[in-house]
């Protein structure tokens, strides 16, 4: 039992870096139909910035936030306008394929350019251990949790309680009628790009303690990513909150349970059985936007 | 096929039969490897170029015929047999992959892809009584035919030229006959092509099958070309790069998956110098390749044409795809 809360809140931890990484990663697609597949490398890089501004002498908590910031400016703008934006017009296949070379150009040049050696990455809290029911649960989870449902619900305000918000789920709806009732569509977009990389950049702070930083996380993270919208469905926020915590809880007991050897697996089969059975995924609906 | 294309295609087959001569055994190795991706490119192009179908699970498929060839050999099945034993298994694999491309759209599939190449990965890494986990298969033997050993390097890549020779003949008179066409059709408008009497779910499975098939075969020829496999090689990455060859080349352009295997296996020999850096460069290539010209290089070399007959309208991409290939 004790091991099983414990189980459950390393899970729950996990499940929320993977529902944050999801998140952003459903929003580039209702908005602007990316499908975005480095954004496992989008949460690898993030970790550079900030080690690279520490090594130039900045505390951890500015280092964070000139992190945040390059990642906004990398991630968000420059990806929309130098990868995006000239690639729209083709459809989605193109940019797929320029997505995956993205990829492979990010976790090559941290590798190049910075170490292939996996990088100690400061904890946001000391890891020590609290006892909660007779079980271990380490501060580290703890802290986790707590970022990450910040985050969750600051969005979650911003979508739905503020202007701002509704108009961007507006765009995501119907692009044509949005413009048509005056809001500044292609503006929106860009703030979803925003929004993700600021979702990106926080998912690397937590993650990468746990990891350390390394070229290559991006593969797993990634996978993760892609798992947990198509799980929770491909077209909701909520779903891949759900989709990501899911994931994470499963990982966790399915590797402490069934198979270590196998624990990447589990996700994928029934990534293929929601395809099969349920494509809107648990929490979607279907999609009102093909032809 | 117009006839600079006849010309340019004969006079490539005779650089592919004398170069050899001309090289070093690594340059042969890198020749015969260009020969054994080609295969499976050219199977993904008839998914994703023809048919139309995202394929990420390439790679495992030339994992899959490279294990089959590899265990079957070294248990003593002549390679004949195991090399149909590869092509027939992915068929049929490819058969029951294909179908998830019945009930979703074409981003989902890429994701089911992406899902089973991961798991084939993992089968490969963790069943170590069948597969010897991340150890690999050493020793593998290349195949003797009638007395001829093909142990050398240089028989080995006449066998592997002859092999991409008949199978690339064999995917030529396929993509002519009304099969084809089906394919085609269904790229450029699946319910158009439903409605024209098309039976667009067998057709669907059928491009897929064939194309893992294609993917089977190329590692039957990559198992004893390496002689040593280990799960790694078949990994996303594999399955990624074929995805670049095919739309580097030109995907729907018969000839796109030779250019596109050609350029993947010399860039990173050309560009020794730089070293490390250049899956930087090749990354770079690609990305601003589908900014400019997502049709591929043969798309380029298309679209420079139709720009010096400019007095000629520039045919729709259908038909650009159809006047590369025929």
């Amino acid at each position: 039992m004790a091991s099983l809360i414990q189980l459950l809140v390393s899970g729950l931890a996990t499940g929320a870096i993977y529902a944050l990484i999801a998140t952003g990663f459903t929003l580039l697609w209702q908005t602007s139909q990316t499908i975005n597949f480095a954004q496992g490398e989008f949460v690898m890089l993030p970790a550079f910035f900030i080690l690279a501004a520490m090594n130039w002498g900045a505390p951890f908590w500015l280092a964070a936030l000139i992190g945040i910031a390059v990642s906004i400016v990398v991630l968000g703008v420059l990806f929309k306008l130098i990868i995006v934006d000239p690639m729209l017009k083709y459809g989605v296949l193109p940019l797929v394929i320029s997505t995956i070379a993205l990829s492979l150009f990010l976790k090559e040049s941290a590798k190049d350019f910075y170490s292939s050696q996996a990088q100690p990455f400061p904890a946001l809290v000391p890891a020590t251990d609290i006892h909660v029911l007779g079980a271990v649960v380490s501060t580290q989870s703890l802290a986790v949790l707590a970022v990450a449902i910040v985050t969750v619900s600051a969005l979650h305000l911003l979508l739905n309680n503020t202007r701002l918000g509704r108009a961007m789920q507006a765009t995501a709806q119907n692009p044509t009628l949005a413009r048509i009732v005056g809001i500044p569509v292609q503006r929106m977009v860009l703030y979803t790009f925003l929004i993700n990389a600021v979702l990106v950049a926080i998912a690397s702070i937590l993650i990468s303690p746990i990891y350390l930083a390394k070229f290559s996380n991006g593969e797993t993270l990634g996978l993760a990513a892609f798992t947990a919208a198509i799980i929770g469905g491909f077209n909701q926020v909520r779903g891949a909150i759900v989709g990501g915590i899911i994931l994470g809880v499963l990982d966790n007991l399915s590797a402490a349970y069934l198979s270590s050897q196998y624990r990447g697996a589990i996700p994928l089969m029934i990534l293929i059985a929601v395809i099969l059975w349920r494509p809107q995924g648990l929490f979607g609906r279907i999609e009102e936007r093909t032809v | 096929m117009t006839p600079l294309g006849r010309l340019a295609a004969a006079f490539a087959a005779i650089v592919a039969v004398a170069l050899p001569f001309l090289l070093k055994p690594f340059g042969i190795y890198l020749i015969s490897m260009w020969a054994v991706l080609t295969v499976a490119a050219i199977g993904l192009n008839l998914t994703l170029g023809y048919a139309g179908q995202v394929s990420m699970a390439q790679g495992a498929f030339v994992g899959i015929g490279a294990y089959t060839v590899a265990l079957l050999t070294q248990a003593g099945c002549p390679f004949a047999l195991a090399f149909a034993a590869a092509g027939v298994l992915c068929f049929a694999i490819g058969w029951m992959l294909g179908y998830p491309a019945l009930r979703v759209a074409h981003h989902y599939l890429a994701f089911v892809t992406l899902a089973f190449t991961t798991l084939v990965f993992l089968v490969l890494r963790n069943e170590e009584w069948l597969t010897g986990g991340t150890y690999g298969i050493n020793g593998i033997s290349r195949p003797v035919f009638f007395g001829l050993s093909t142990a050398k390097p240089l028989p080995f890549y006449f066998f592997c030229l002859g092999t991409l020779a008949v199978l690339s003949l064999a995917t030529w008179w396929m993509l002519r006959s009304p099969w084809g066409r089906a394919f085609k059709g269904l790229r450029e408008n699946p319910i158009r092509a439903q409605s024209l009497g098309t039976d667009t779910r067998r057709y669907t499975l059928m491009a897929f099958a064939i194309g893992a098939g294609l993917g089977g075969l190329s590692g039957a020829l990559y198992a004893p070309l390496v002689q040593f496999i280990e799960p790694g090689s078949f990994a996303l990455g594999l399955s990624f790069n074929l995805l670049l060859m095919v739309i580097v080349g030109g995907s729907g352009y018969f000839f796109g998956p030779f250019v596109g295997a050609l350029i993947a296996v010399l860039l990173p020999e050309w560009m020794r110098v730089a070293e490390g850096y250049y899956l930087i460069v090749y990354a770079m290539l690609v990305m601003v390749m589908m900014a400019f010209c997502p049709s591929g290089l043969l798309g380029l070399v298309a679209r420079i044409k139709a720009a010096s007959r400019s007095n000629r309208a520039a045919p729709a991409p259908a038909l650009r795809a159809e006047g590369a290939g025929s």
